[in-house]
């Protein structure tokens, strides 16, 4: 019987995905790529939003997406077919988040070097991907109004995590028992830093304000 | 399914652990979970069950054991401390909503047992 002896290693398992995810960063920084980590339940409009994001920017940025999905391909064929620009579709394997190691695996798919702004579209969830960085250089997301005012009181960390909140479909506002204010005050109360943008994706109101946001966030990680 | 990914996360990291220290056998694994951490103990268990069974004779069917830790929260309006679970973000004592996770998020990896 061989001796049995106790290590103690007392470290948080997220430690390991952090350290990655600013290895990951560095990298990028020196490449001079901008990563978007794009996070939101699903249905919330995810995909029609980057399609209408992404036809305003593509003449300023060279720009390429990353689609993560339990399973299919049909977002990344969507991407490419509304906008022209290149889009590869990851895989999780089941798993409800990427991490870190995921996305650095995804993004040696893409030619780096030709790009300026790369954008992850996380698996639709509002728990896990919060819980694991990603090693992007922005967190944003997308609440889209038949999900209710009370989307920050129900999943605070995600609300917290991120630089931008989207307020995704408008339109339809008059139809749900939403109320802007409401959602603004519970936003705020878990992140007050956050930049909060109200659009609607299939029209393309408010997507200007996106772009140019992200312009600024580009041009800054750029210097 | 997180608990999955945490899993996996965990069993590299032991692995790390266990080269270091030129460990032939990883026996157990000790973590230590918050109350609202987001993991379930229960789903954590079965995945790693799951996993340990398909690994090499290192942590081939290792041993998992979990420990739950108290979540606290702690009112910046009267300093007081209290159970998150119980009372959540409003302090039982005085109504305010000034408050935040003292503990209890934890996802940590105590200790391992190697041979």
């Amino acid at each position: 019987m061989s001796d049995v002896k106790v290590i103690e290693i007392k470290k948080s398992i997220f430690e390991e995905n952090g350290r990655e995810a600013d290895e990951l960063r560095a990298e990028l920084k020196s490449k001079g790529v901008f990563l978007l980590n794009l996070m939101s339940s699903p249905g919330s409009g995810k995909t029609t939003t980057l399609i209408s994001l992404i036809n305003k920017l593509k003449s300023r940025l060279r720009i390429a997406v990353m689609e993560a999905d339990i399973d299919s391909d049909v977002d990344a064929v969507k991407i490419k077919q509304a906008t022209g620009i290149e889009s590869i579709q990851l895989h999780t394997g089941g798993m409800c988040h990427l991490d870190a190691e995921m996305t650095r695996q995804g993004l040696e798919n893409l030619p780096l070097e030709d790009i300026d702004l790369a954008i992850l579209e996380n698996v639709g969830n509002l728990v896990c991907p919060a819980e694991f960085d990603t090693g992007s250089c922005c967190n944003a997301m997308i609440l889209s109004v038949p999900e209710g005012d009370d989307k920050a009181l129900k999943y605070p960390l995600m609300f917290s995590i991120c630089d931008l909140v989207i307020i995704n479909k408008i339109d339809v506002m008059p139809y749900f028992n939403f109320d802007m204010d409401k959602c603004l005050s519970n936003i705020h109360k878990r992140n007050p830093k956050a930049e909060v943008i109200p659009i609607c994706a299939l029209s393309g109101e408010g997507v200007d304000r996106v772009a140019e946001w992200l312009m600024e966030r580009i041009a800054d990680w750029q210097k | 399914m997180h608990e999955l990914g945490i899993v996996f996360h965990i069993i590299k990291e032991v692995k790390a652990v266990a080269a270091q220290n030129a460990c032939s056998k990883v026996s157990k694994v000790v973590m230590d979970i918050g109350e609202v951490s987001t993991v379930v103990p229960y789903y954590l268990e079965d995945c790693w069950k799951w996993a340990v069974a398909r690994e090499d004779s290192l942590m081939k069917d290792c041993r998992l054991e979990v420990n739950v830790l108290e979540a606290v929260t702690r009112c910046d309006a009267c300093s007081k401390e209290y159970s998150t679970v119980k009372h959540a973000k409003i302090c039982p004592y005085c109504g305010s909503e000034e408050t935040f996770l003292l503990r209890g998020n934890e996802v940590e990896i105590k200790e391992i047992e190697v041979e």
